[in-house]
């Protein structure tokens, strides 16, 4: 397979996860289309670093690896909390903090 | 030696000048005590507060006593040197310090200086003693001999310092202590206001006389007088009239001259004393000793030395015009000083031998203005403070030996032989005539035209006062005053009978060589003038004789009580020729109006451009925070956005 696909594969994973992120409401599903990106991103840094051919882009995915899970912990905490005082995981319904 | 001295010169060689001008030891080293002894004194006075009220008079006294025999001890060792040696300097320490600007604590002690000492501390130690008898029942006397020897001090300084920048420290000096002792009884408003008037006023003079000294420094690099006025020469004509020019506006404001004359007669509202010392005797006198010192920039410029006596012989006018209508004894005594003072400055004005007939002009001014003044305290106090002459009369045999001392000093102020004003007044309105051209008629005309007025204003005030019938108000009981005032009073009278002898004296030739540059054979003569000394002698002894008859007739049977109605010239006199109107008229108004403007310009205009300002921030992001929805997907949407713009950005630069 060419690197090139690889790349591509991670662009459409990457607009998966935004567009997901636009549209959902959810917390949850929010929280792994954020997941799904970072993941893209992943991909294509390890693809560069197959490409150029040095370990940068590898380290650097390992990097993201470990903010992403400590990113889930904290993440999912706030949720649960969210949840238990709201009886909802919209995002919308959180709106609380604005002008 | 240089008590500033140009970048790159050091202390070793102000010890080098020092060494250069002073021949004798053991005489320098002490003329500092002059000035820190009535300072000390001062202190001690105004710190101590009412622990010292039992005998603070007496500490203040002694303090100027002490100083007045040191001073002759000083004058006399003076004395004792050849001429070429008698200006003695001494530096103390570095008193500023900063870039090339420095500035030394020097004192010189000179003719000049030296005569000034004896007059301030002679005349000031006569008031101070009659001011304990004067001041007996006032409850602040300790405050008051406090700052009378705090004036003391300043004016001491005031002569002493070796450079413009110490005189300028005396200087403000006597100006504080003027104020503090003008508005002394601060509960009445006409002596609150008074003092704030004159303060202001000087400050005007004062404004002037810093520039002066900035323009020397910005031109000389030094603001000594050894270093000023060796290189006076070398100013451009045009800096060195700027500076004479400054200078005279500065003694203008010192000395009551026009055209800032009309703090000097309200500054009477202080205590007599204050008016016969500080107000008569010595600090407006001070102006005088600028110019006399400053003579080497005088020099050099013609112009400027004709504008002092120009200023000097209009001011002598407009005080004696003045002092013809005035009521108040205190007040007549005030316009006279202006006028005496304006002799003074005629006399710098005129330049050479003129100089010396000044400075002994206003020694002899000293004596007997003193003396008119501690009189006029003297019938106050036996009159329970009445100071309006139409309500005396007949006093001279309740007080006899004040009668006599004022009679003694009155003749001497209208200059009559042998008191000391003609010997002094006289040969400067030769002098005057002196001048070549149409200013020696003009300049000496108007000293001419003063002498009779001020002889003729002088009796009115002696006939009204000591003669004619009794006017007094109602529960009056003159008696003589304590001997405490009526010594000094006696003192003085002698000091204007013998001062004339000054003339007679070495004391012109005195002050001529080492002051004034002048060979010492130096004489006034009238070779070339319009009139000869004698006959100018005559006419003014003539003109004298006749106004003080037509006032004892005028006056010998008294005066109407009341403000009678009179011609246009005797109202503008009475209100002091308009001076404060003017004053009013030209600056006090627009400054009012420029004031006014200026706070509407600041309301409307700065105001409103910076509250405008913080408006128009303010209701902007007022609308700007309605971005702020809370929605989260909002937020990530406009980040998507703007990764996306910048992503863009980023090809259309690298592909573009």
């Amino acid at each position: 397979m060419q690197p090139g696909s690889y790349v591509v594969l991670a662009a459409i994973l990457f607009t998966i996860g935004a567009v997901g992120v636009l549209i959902r409401r959810n917390a949850i599903v929010l929280f792994m289309c954020i997941e799904l990106m970072l993941n893209a991103a992943n991909l294509a840094l390890v693809t560069f670093s197959r490409i150029n051919g040095n370990l940068d882009g590898q380290i650097m995915a390992f990097f993201v690896m470990v903010v992403a899970a400590a990113e889930v912990v904290i993440g999912l905490a706030i949720i649960m909390s969210i949840f238990r005082s709201r009886r909802s995981a919209s995002v919308d319904d959180a709106n609380l903090l604005k002008y | 030696m240089h008590a500033l001295e140009l970048p790159g010169t050091s202390t070793s060689a102000l010890l080098r000048a020092a060494a250069g001008t002073s021949t004798v030891t053991g005489f320098q080293a002490t003329f500092w005590l002059l000035i820190a002894i009535p300072l000390a004194s001062a202190a001690i006075l105004l710190l101590l507060g009412r622990r010292a009220d039992r005998w603070g008079h007496l500490l203040g006294c002694a303090s100027v006593g002490i100083a007045f025999v040191l001073g002759v001890v000083y004058f006399v060792q003076l004395a004792g040197l050849p001429e070429s040696a008698r200006a003695v300097q001494i530096s103390l320490f570095d008193f500023i310090n900063v870039g090339s600007f420095q500035v030394n604590f020097g004192l010189r002690f000179d003719p000049l200086s030296g005569v000034f000492v004896l007059l301030i501390t002679g005349v000031g130690f006569l008031i101070h003693l009659y001011a304990v008898g004067y001041m007996a029942h006032d409850e602040r006397r300790r405050t008051f001999f406090g700052y009378f020897n705090l004036f003391v001090a300043a004016m001491l300084l005031l002569v002493l310092g070796s450079n413009y920048v110490l005189l300028y420290f005396g200087w403000e000096g006597v100006g504080l202590a003027s104020y503090l002792l003008i508005s002394f009884r601060y509960t009445r408003p006409a002596a609150a206001t008074a003092g704030k008037k004159a303060f202001i006023m000087n400050r005007v003079g004062d404004a002037g006389f810093a520039i002066a000294i900035f323009l020397m420094f910005a031109n000389l690099h030094t603001v000594s007088f050894d270093g000023v006025f060796a290189n006076a020469t070398k100013l451009s004509s045009g800096t060195a009239l700027a500076i004479c020019l400054l200078l005279l506006l500065g003694a203008c404001g010192k000395s009551g001259q026009f055209p800032l004359q009309a703090w000097l007669p309200d500054a009477m509202e202080g205590p007599t004393p204050v008016s016969a010392l500080i107000h008569a005797a010595t600090m407006v006198t001070a102006g005088v000793y600028l110019i006399a010192r400053s003579n080497p920039i005088f020099d050099t410029s013609a112009t400027a030395d004709a504008i002092v006596a120009g200023i000097g012989a209009l001011t002598l006018l407009i005080g004696c015009v003045i002092g013809c209508a005035k009521d108040d004894i205190k007040r007549v005594l005030a316009w006279s000083t202006v006028s005496q003072i304006g002799y003074m400055f005629l006399g710098v004005g005129l330049g050479g031998a003129a100089y010396a007939l000044a400075i002994i002009h206003l020694l002899a001014h000293g004596f007997f203005k003193a003396g008119l003044f501690l009189g006029a305290g003297s019938v106050m106090h036996a009159m329970n403070d009445q100071t309006d002459i139409r309500r005396f009369g007949a006093l001279w045999k309740f007080m006899r030996i004040t009668w006599a001392t004022f009679g003694i000093a009155w003749l001497a102020i209208i200059g009559l032989p042998p008191f000391s004003g003609f010997f002094s007044k006289d040969p400067i309105i030769v002098a005057a005539f002196d001048r070549p051209g149409w200013q020696g008629w003009a300049l000496g005309s108007a000293a001419l035209a003063g002498a009779a007025l001020t002889a003729f204003y002088m009796t009115r005030l002696f006939v009204l006062t000591f003669h004619g019938p009794k006017r007094w108000t109602e529960g009056q009981h003159p008696h003589e005053s304590p001997p405490s005032m009526t010594i000094p009073l006696v003192l003085l009278a002698l000091g204007s009978l013998g001062a004339g002898a000054l003339m007679a004296t070495p004391v012109k030739n005195w002050l001529d060589p080492t002051v004034f540059g002048l060979p010492a054979s130096t004489e006034i003569t009238s070779v070339t003038a319009h009139l000869s000394e004698t006959w100018v002698t005559v006419a003014s002894l003539a003109l004298t004789v006749l106004a003080a008859l037509l006032a004892w007739l005028l006056f010998r049977r008294g005066t109407a009580l009341t403000e009678q109605p009179a011609g246009p010239i005797v109202t503008a006199a009475r209100k002091n020729l308009y001076g404060d109107t003017v004053n009013e008229v030209v600056l006090e108004r627009p400054g009012k109006y420029l004031t006014r403007a200026l706070v509407y310009f600041d309301n409307k205009g700065v105001d409103g451009l910076v509250n405008g300002l913080a408006a128009a921030v303010g209701g902007g992001s007022g609308r700007l925070r309605r971005a702020q929805t809370g929605f989260v997907r909002t937020y990530a949407l406009s980040m998507l956005g703007g990764a996306l713009l910048v992503a863009v950005a980023f090809l259309v630069v690298r592909l573009g």
